[in-house]
Order: structure tokens, then sequence, then C-alpha cells
């Protein structure tokens, strides 16, 4: 690569940076948020939005959707830059992921208030007595951490462990499929296409880390 | 408990052509295929449109011994929330994706340990039955609940009409299977057809009930059309929808759900608060139409009908047969 080239990249990249920052990086944290803001309308029937029949169930089913979706999404950003060459994607991540836990927490918290109806009984049993349920909120809690550390301050504090702490998103996402697969009653269509997904992602991590140290 | 039936010869007895007519059928499914055809309505528009314009009003007497004082749910949300997943596993699905389904004319094969058997028009069962409404508690496995006002007549008073031998100890019954209008059945979520059944002294039990309609009118079809089972003490899943065979049986037939998942799933399916489903509670359950904030209320034995039907499972170990 000769020097010239050097030169007329630099200062692309940091348009694209710019780009990033004040244009993608809004419009997506607005995207994000639709889901919950159709939810809040639908719950508030503002605008002629509704929550249907069941509305606990709708809220709590929308959330969890959207937590597993942007939780597999965040995994898929480190291997569609390598992909597309894409190397601003990474500026997302961090957004993504802490919407995963936005969405996962507020899947959480419809459970504990609107559908449990902070019913302590119903509550310790349904963690302790349920695998589905035990599952989901060991993946609610392992996420707690990773949000918590996400700051650019935690980010430098932590060093190389943050990397290896961060890796425990993968075992989130399984452990969501998993509590996804495991509370369909005959369809598992979706959840197999989550969990197809996220194998692929994980393995593609693999096969580059092996490749590298051989 | 009785049944209080209505005298022979009141207005509650209808010709059964009265029930379904046919011409009110086909006409507006001519009218509606002509009109998608033409592009002019769009098909999401007229699936849902020709679901609901298919059904009509019904005569009927209410049954007050046997019905229950609360409130019915709205007409929608009984038509638009619902568990039948020949039409789809979503509960949006059946109401979406049942425009294209047709129920009449429709023919009901009874066959197995009876006298009377053979190919049956839907008018020649209903045939000289006074058709009640009766409000029932639906409770389904999924832990939600409705209160439904169903027109029907009682199961019992239509099987004995076949006369059943003493060799009939259960009766068993078939969903209609139809990919081509059943858009869920081109996929095995289940094994199609969806079959149920019920011991016979429970078929006879006259709180079975086979429904042609709710809310007065016949059967729309997302909530089964145009011949349902509603068995009020069971978890909804038992009442099984769209019937084109009733079979009785000397041994236990199979059942869908069992089938899928034997040990969630068993033949007697009662409603029990003390027995969870392996994966969630029992014990209370979601009023559908309830709001968001509202809790949810403590599941009774059998449903609330415990006085009437405890009676049939007397000795049973109700957690072995679940
Ligand atoms: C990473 C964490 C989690 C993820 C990704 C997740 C995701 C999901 C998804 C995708 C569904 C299926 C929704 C549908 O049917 O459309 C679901 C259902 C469910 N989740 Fe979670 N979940 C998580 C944590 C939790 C936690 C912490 C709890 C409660 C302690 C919980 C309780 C439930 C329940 C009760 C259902 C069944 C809802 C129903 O029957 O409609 N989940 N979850």
């Amino acid at each position: 690569m000769n020097d010239a080239t050097v030169a007329e990249r630099r200062p692309l990249a940091a348009k694209r940076t710019e780009v990033v920052r004040r244009y993608v990086k809004p419009a997506l944290f607005i995207a994000c948020l639709l889901p919950f803001l159709h939810m809040l309308l639908g719950a508030f029937e503002i605008a002629g939005f509704r929550l249907g029949t069941n509305p606990v169930e709708k809220l709590q089913d929308t959330f969890g959707q959207w937590g597993l979706r942007l939780l597999v999404v965040t995994l898929a950003i480190t291997p569609l830059r390598d992909w597309f060459k894409a190397a601003w994607l990474i500026h997302l991540r961090r957004m993504l992921g802490l919407f995963a836990f936005f969405y996962v927490s507020l899947h959480f918290l419809t459970w504990l208030f609107l559908d449990q109806g902070v019913y302590w009984p119903a509550i310790v049993e349904d963690i302790a007595k349920r695998p589905f349920i035990t599952i989901g909120f060991l993946a609610w809690l392992t996420l707690i951490p990773l949000a918590v550390t996400s700051t650019n301050a935690m980010m430098r504090r932590l060093g190389r462990r943050w990397k290896t702490l961060h890796r425990l998103v993968y075992v989130i996402t399984l452990l969501g499929v998993w509590h996804y697969w495991w509370q369909v009653k005959a369809d598992i269509r979706e959840p197999a296409l989550y969990l197809g997904i996220t194998l692929v992602l994980l393995g593609w991590r693999a096969w580059k880390l092996r490749r590298r140290s051989p | 408990m009785l049944i209080k039936r209505s005298e022979p010869g009141s207005s509650a007895n209808i010709l059964p052509s009265e029930i379904t007519p046919e011409s009110v059928y086909f006409n507006r499914r001519q009218l509606l295929q002509a009109a998608m055809a033409a592009g002019l309505i769009g098909s999401s528009w007229s699936t849902t449109a020709s679901a609901e314009s298919q059904v009509v009003d019904l005569q009927y007497t209410r049954n007050e011994t046997f019905s229950l004082d609360d409130p019915p749910n709205d007409y929608l949300d009984i038509t638009t929330y619902n568990n039948f997943y020949e039409f789809g596993i979503d509960k949006d699905a059946p109401v979406r994706n049942s425009g294209r389904f047709n129920p009449s004319p429709w023919t009901v094969t009874v066959a197995g340990e009876a006298e009377v058997t053979g190919e049956f028009a839907l008018e020649d069962i209903l045939k000289g039955h006074a058709l009640e409404e009766r409000v029932y508690r639906l409770r389904c496995v999924e832990a939600w609940s409705m209160v439904i006002p169903w027109v029907g007549i009682p199961l019992g008073a239509v099987l004995k009409r076949f006369k059943p031998t003493s060799k009939a100890k259960y009766v068993a019954f078939k969903t209609v299977y139809r990919p081509s209008e059943m858009p869920g059945q081109r996929f095995p979520v289940l094994k199609w057809p969806y079959v149920e059944g019920l011991r016979i002294d429970e078929a006879m039990h006259p709180l079975t009930l086979l429904a042609v309609g709710v809310y007065g009118k016949t059967l729309p079809n997302q909530n089964g059309a145009p011949l349902r089972l509603v068995v009020p003490w069971k978890y909804g899943f038992k009442g099984i929808k769209s019937i084109v065979e009733i079979r009785f049986t000397e041994k236990q037939p199979p059942t869908s759900w069992n089938l899928s998942a034997p040990h969630e799933y068993g033949f007697y399916a009662n409603v029990n608060p003390k027995v969870d489903h392996p994966r969630w509670s029992q014990a209370r359950e979601r009023r559908i139409g309830s709001g968001l904030f509202s809790a949810k209320v403590p599941t009774l034995m059998f449903n609330g009908y415990e006085k009437e039907v405890a009676d049939l499972y007397r000795g049973m170990d109700l957690a072995k047969f679940y």
C-alpha cells in the first residue's frame, strides 16, 4: 500500500465515522425504540393502537421477541463487519446490546408486575420449579453485569478481561433460545431458526479463532 | 342436575335448514370470490370479512340452569383470540386464515360400536333437537379463560339417537382434514387430522355440549364451524372443532395433544388447579378482558363445575390421570 492511498483513506474513514455518529446511530436509536413506542401507544390505546385481546401476553411476548432478536443482531455485528469489510458497524454494537437488555428487562418486568402481579409465592415457585423460567431468569441476571460494564470507562478499567466477560453474550443468547424453545407448545420452527442463526454466528467465531491460533 | 328442556313444539324447535341456510353461504362466497377475482377487494380484508359474513342468526332458548352469571366476553375477543392450529399457531391466525374455509354443506360420519352408523348431513344430526344457549367458562390449558355464550345441544341427546351398544365405552372425534382450506395443516405441528375423545359417561354428561353457535349466531370458522365440542370442566383443547367423525369405541381413543406431548397433556385434561402443567402453574388464570392491570384469578377445581362432575372421577388419582 503506498502513501497516497493511505492519505486518501484516512479522511474517508473519518468522514464515515462522522456519518455514523451523526446519522446512523440516532436513526438506529429511534428504530430500536419503535417496538417500545408501539406497545406504549397500545397500552394506553392512543392513536388507534391496541394490544388486542390479551394485552399482558402481547406485551410480554413482544418484549421477549425483541430482546432475543436484538441479542442475535448484536452477535452478528462482528461477523457482518468482517464479511462486508464494514468497520463502522462496530460503532453500533453497544447500542444494540443495551437495547437487547432494555427489552429483556421489560419482558421480565411485564412478567413480574403484570403477569404475576408481584405475587411472590408464584414468582418464587416459577423461577425455582419451571426450568424454562429458571433459564430465562439466569440469562437476564447474566446480562446485568454486561450492561453495567458497557461504558468506555469500564472498558478501560477492565482491559482484556472486558472481552472475556462480554463473551458471555453467547451463553446468554443460547440460554434465551433454549428458554424460548422450551416454552413453545408444539411449533418449534421459530426457536429453531434462532438456534440456527446463533450456531452459525458462533461457529464462525470458533472457526476464526482456530485459524488464528493453529 | 337435570337439563331444562324446552317444550316440544315451542319456538326453540327449528327446522335444520334454518340453522345453516346454504344459499346464504353460497351466495356470499361467490360474491366475494368474484370481487376478489376482479381485484376489487384485497385478500386480507376479504378473508376476515368472509369469515364474519358467513354467520347467521339462530333461534334458541337460554338454559339458565347451566349458565353462569358472569358477564360473557366480548364477541370480538371470542372470535379473534383462538387456538385453532389448523389455521396457524398465533391467536389471531384463525380469524385471519380461515376465510377460505367452507363449512357448508357438512357431513358427519358416525361409526363404531352403535346400531345406527353412516354418513349424516349436519341438518340431520341436529334435526329434532332444540338449540340452547349456555354461558360456560372456558379454561385454556395455557392458563387463560373466557366466559362464552355457546348455542348448541347436549351431546348425549344426539349420541343416544345412534344407539351405542354396550361395547361403546368411549367416543372418539375427528376434525376435518383440508390442507387447501386450512393452511396450518400443511405443516405437521400436530399430527393431522386433530382427534379427541371422551369416556362415554363424560360424553353423556348433561353439561357436555355439541355447539353450533356462539352469541346467538352460527359459529364463525375460527371458532370451529359448523360443529364443535364444548366440555366446560376440561381444558379448551378437548373442545374439538369442525367435527367430521364421531366414533364409538371400546378402547380409549388417541388424542392429538396427548400424542404430541404425553407427559404434558393427558386423555382426561380436567381443569385442576392442583395438578400443574410441567412447565407452568395451573393454580391461577388470566381472565381475558380484564385489562392490563388486574391480577390473575384462582382456577377452580373442574373449572367450577365440581358439583356436577366430581362423581365421574370418584376414586381416581387425578394427578395420575391428568
Ligand atoms: C435473555 C433473556 C430472555 C429472553 C431472550 C427471552 C425471550 C423470550 C421469548 C422470545 C419468548 C417467546 C415469546 C413468544 O411466545 O412470542 C419468551 C417467553 C416467555 N418468557 Fe422470556 N426471555 C428472557 C428472560 C425471561 C425472564 C427473566 C423471565 C421471567 C422470569 C421470562 C419469562 C417468560 C415467560 C413466562 C414466557 C412465556 C410467555 C407466554 O406464555 O406467553 N423470560 N421469552
